[in-house]
């Protein structure tokens, strides 16, 4: 069943934008965004993958070679992560900011402009 | 829009994403094939420069102009995540907090014996980003992460002095200005931005990889102040910023 670890991926995105359109607290939302964005670790991670395979780092016990996983998948996850990282920060910023104007998280509560 | 129609229409549009995503991945090489050509280029590249940490070899060295992006990303956010959290007029800051409840003897003392093995982990984890798992940015988050067991200790003031916030403002700028330095110094010696510049090495040695540990200095300072600011600036969110009585 070599299609199920991409179904993974595709499934947390999906479960992630779910979470996102029913959400009732701001905060919530951001997580399930997070949630969204892990999808594509999975999915860069799942691409490089190979059976058998090392990590892609090296040492005196293992010497160079080509058996070893994608190095360069690896390294765009971990860009993935470090500008989820920020984002939520940011995103998260914004909540306090709009918790502190309206008085609530709810995003129902949100639709009027206020200034 | 109601709730329940937007559901509906999400679940139109994820049911859509789905099936375009399903027929994506029937086209993908199969999970865990041994074809993998980026990976033998990025592999042999990364040995021709005596790193023995690839996806370090891959960031700072193979893709260095994205981590220069993605750092400036990091910065970005950072200020951007100050801005808004600045106090605003309705608002004054406490000069004082008060010291938050009872902390338990237990996790105090675990706070206290992990701070500086957190610390050292964290040093290690960016010095030898090159030959092991880790660099930079893990080690940065580690380090930042470090003195905020402080905090959990239960001593806010004590967290309060041991990082004077303006010293971790200029680290963050200094951090990607190092970076970017490096790049410039790449043009000028080696003729290409973030060339690589210093001897490589001989391979698995903590000197080796050119400027690959370079960078991951520059690249762990900036990450740390940056870990250090943004949690500092929510935490003065929580504890010092009052909302002034309205009248």
């Amino acid at each position: 069943m070599t299609l199920y670890v991409y179904l993974v991926a595709g499934w947390l995105l999906l479960v992630g934008s779910l979470g996102i359109v029913r959400s009732r607290d701001l905060v919530h939302t951001v997580v399930c965004l997070s949630v969204a964005q892990s999808g594509t670790y999975v999915l860069l991670i799942a691409v490089g993958y190979q059976r058998g395979a090392t990590a892609p780092v090296f040492g005196s016990t293992t010497p160079p070679s080509e058996n070893v996983v994608d190095p360069v998948v690896q390294a765009m996850t971990l860009t993935d992560i470090v500008v989820s990282a920020t984002v939520t920060a940011l995103l998260l910023a914004l909540v306090i900011q709009i918790a502190k104007r309206h008085g609530t998280l709810d995003p129902d509560h949100l639709s009027s402009l206020k200034g | 829009m109601s709730r329940p129609a937007r559901l509906v229409l999400f679940l139109v549009a994820a049911a859509g994403v789905a099936a375009l995503l399903v027929v994506a991945f029937l086209d993908l090489p199969p999970f865990g094939s041994p074809f993998h050509p980026y990976r033998d280029r990025a592999v042999a590249a990364a040995v021709a420069h005596a790193t023995a940490n690839v996806v370090g070899s891959v960031t700072f060295d193979q893709r260095g102009l994205d981590t220069l992006v993605e750092e400036t990303i990091l910065l970005g956010s950072v200020a951007g995540a100050a801005a808004l959290l600045r106090p605003s007029k309705e608002e004054r800051e406490n000069t004082t907090v008060p010291e938050g409840g009872r902390v338990l003897e237990a996790t105090k003392l675990t706070g206290y014996l992990l701070l500086p093995v957190t610390l050292l982990v964290g040093i290690d984890v960016v010095v030898h980003g090159h030959l092991t798992p880790g660099g930079g940015f893990q080690g940065g988050v580690l380090l930042g992460t470090a003195v905020h067991l402080l905090y959990l200790t239960g001593h806010y003031r004590a967290l309060d002095r041991v990082r004077p916030l303006p010293v971790f403002d200029s680290g963050e700028a200094l951090g990607a200005a190092a970076f970017a330095a490096l790049g410039i110094a790449g043009i000028i010696a080696a003729g290409a931005f973030l060339g690589n510049i210093l001897p490589f090495g001989t391979f698995g040695e903590l000197l080796s990889a050119g400027t690959v540990p370079v960078f991951n200095i520059a690249v762990g300072v900036e990450v740390a102040s940056g870990v250090i600011v943004l949690l500092a600036k929510f935490l003065e969110q929580a504890l010092r910023v009052q909302r002034e009585a309205v009248s």
